[in-house]
């Protein structure tokens, strides 16, 4: 690999990501713990009806996830920005879409990745059948890089804003609805038996076009958001 | 003072000026920067001079006047690898160490030719703080590492935005010095400064910035 190439650059960006995540754990640990946390106050808020929490279970880790994965949302440019690396990142002779493309990809692996591997012991916690996991996983797998991708744009959008926390969750509020619906309908659907693969397949072809747009109109954002 | 020769200009600004929000930051403006030349943007506070250097990064965008990179106008894709832009900000990870920044660098840019982090790392003089994380670094000492990084990126064209800040006597003296060797070698540089500053190679070409 020639460094200096596009693959090169691709590489040598993740790999920084992911040290730079690894140099901080505790970031990485902390939505986790707020999953489980959350997940286990359930129980006590409802009481220990098993057959109540089975039917909320699904439902409940999918939230849990979304809202653990909000935490992390708008570190996603933020040290880039105030250490000046996000404009050593724009003269590069690359293209930008693609390097935040490995951004985004970076931040899924350190944000999501560690939720959808514990999410079978929080979903485990309320009692969601194991012939129902697999379903949990697929749908997760699917909905949090659409997350990921879709939070990234909006991120670079409020790039230039100070406390953009706000705002964020405002404008990623309606586009989270639909993730939530097809990925939760679809574990619905299988604890009752019904076909599940058709909400999964609405996600997969929802990932599928964001993964082509959002490192575009993250590019875009981030070009505007810098320029003032 | 002879005309130069067209292909030797590597930058051109042609009544260049900045606007915000309708005030006037500086302008018009007119120079040009040839191959192996450096030239000192001089200015007080705020009369512009980091605006002027986003500018010429290709990262603001010009409104009015015009500016010309090997005589063609300045675009992101044609200014892409071309410049190297050191800013107050030094862009580099605090939680990684100057030899893993530099690495990043080289993956996204390149290298110069008979370079490597780790002797670039030794023309800066950080030698015995390669694998020191940057956050442990002093203030110069950071802006050394920074500078490694300029010297590792294969670009013409340096744009160094008050590079003698926080540096002592030494880290000055190195400064001019890679100055004066990226002009022999070819390259052109921009460097804005409110302090005297004298260059090994003789008098600079002055640009003088009024709001």
């Amino acid at each position: 690999m020639r460094p200096g190439s596009t693959s090169a650059a691709c590489v040598a960006l993740l790999r920084r990501d992911l040290t730079l995540a690894w140099r901080r754990r505790g970031d990485i640990a902390m939505p986790v713990l707020y999953a489980l946390i959350v997940v286990t106050l359930f129980p006590f808020a409802l009481g220990p009806d098993s057959a109540l929490l089975t039917r909320i279970a699904g439902g409940v880790v999918q939230v849990t996830v979304l809202l653990a994965m909000l935490l992390a949302l708008d570190m996603m440019f933020r040290s880039d920005i105030e250490d000046g690396s996000i404009e050593q990142l724009m003269l590069a002779p690359q293209p930008l879409a693609l390097m935040l493309a490995m951004k985004i990809l970076a931040h899924w692996i350190t944000a999501a990745l560690p939720l959808i591997i514990v999410a079978p012991l929080l979903a485990g916690m309320l009692h969601l059948p194991s012939a129902v996991m697999p379903v949990l996983i697929a749908s997760l797998l699917l909905s949090t890089p659409l997350l990921s991708l879709l939070g990234a744009v909006l991120v670079a959008l409020t790039a230039g804003t100070r406390r953009s926390g706000m705002l964020l969750a405002l404008m990623l509020l309606p586009l989270c609805v639909p993730v939530v619906i097809f990925s939760a309908g679809a574990v619905a659907a299988a604890q009752q038996g019904l076909p599940w693969i058709a909400p999964i397949a609405w996600l997969g072809a929802a990932l599928a076009m964001t993964l082509v747009l959002a490192p575009l109109a993250c590019a875009a954002a981030l070009r505007i958001a810098l320029d003032a | 003072m002879t005309v130069p020769d067209p292909a030797n200009v590597l930058l051109e600004a042609r009544q260049l000026s900045f606007f915000r929000q309708d005030e006037p930051v500086f302008g018009p403006l007119d120079f040009r920067l040839l191959a192996g030349q450096v030239a000192l943007i001089e200015g007080d506070n705020g009369s512009g001079k980091t605006t002027l250097m986003r500018l010429l990064t290709g990262l603001l965008h010009v409104e009015d006047g015009e500016l010309l990179l090997h005589g063609a106008p300045l675009t992101r894709q044609g200014a892409a690898g071309e410049i190297a832009f050191l800013g107050h900000q030094l862009g580099l990870k605090s939680d990684l160490t100057p030899r893993e920044n530099l690495r990043v660098t080289e993956g996204l840019y390149g290298r110069r030719r008979g370079l490597d982090p780790a002797t670039a790392l030794g023309a800066v003089g950080l030698l015995g703080y390669e694998d020191e994380p940057v956050r442990r670094l002093s203030a110069g000492q950071k802006k050394r590492a920074a500078l490694a990084r300029l010297l590792l990126i294969p670009a013409a064209l340096w744009l160094l935005d008050e590079p003698y800040a926080n540096l002592d006597r030494e880290g000055i003296a190195l400064v001019n010095r890679l100055l004066d060797r990226h002009a022999r070698e070819g390259g052109a540089a921009l460097v804005t400064s409110h302090g005297a500053v004298s260059f090994a190679g003789g008098e600079p070409q002055r640009i003088r910035l009024h709001a």
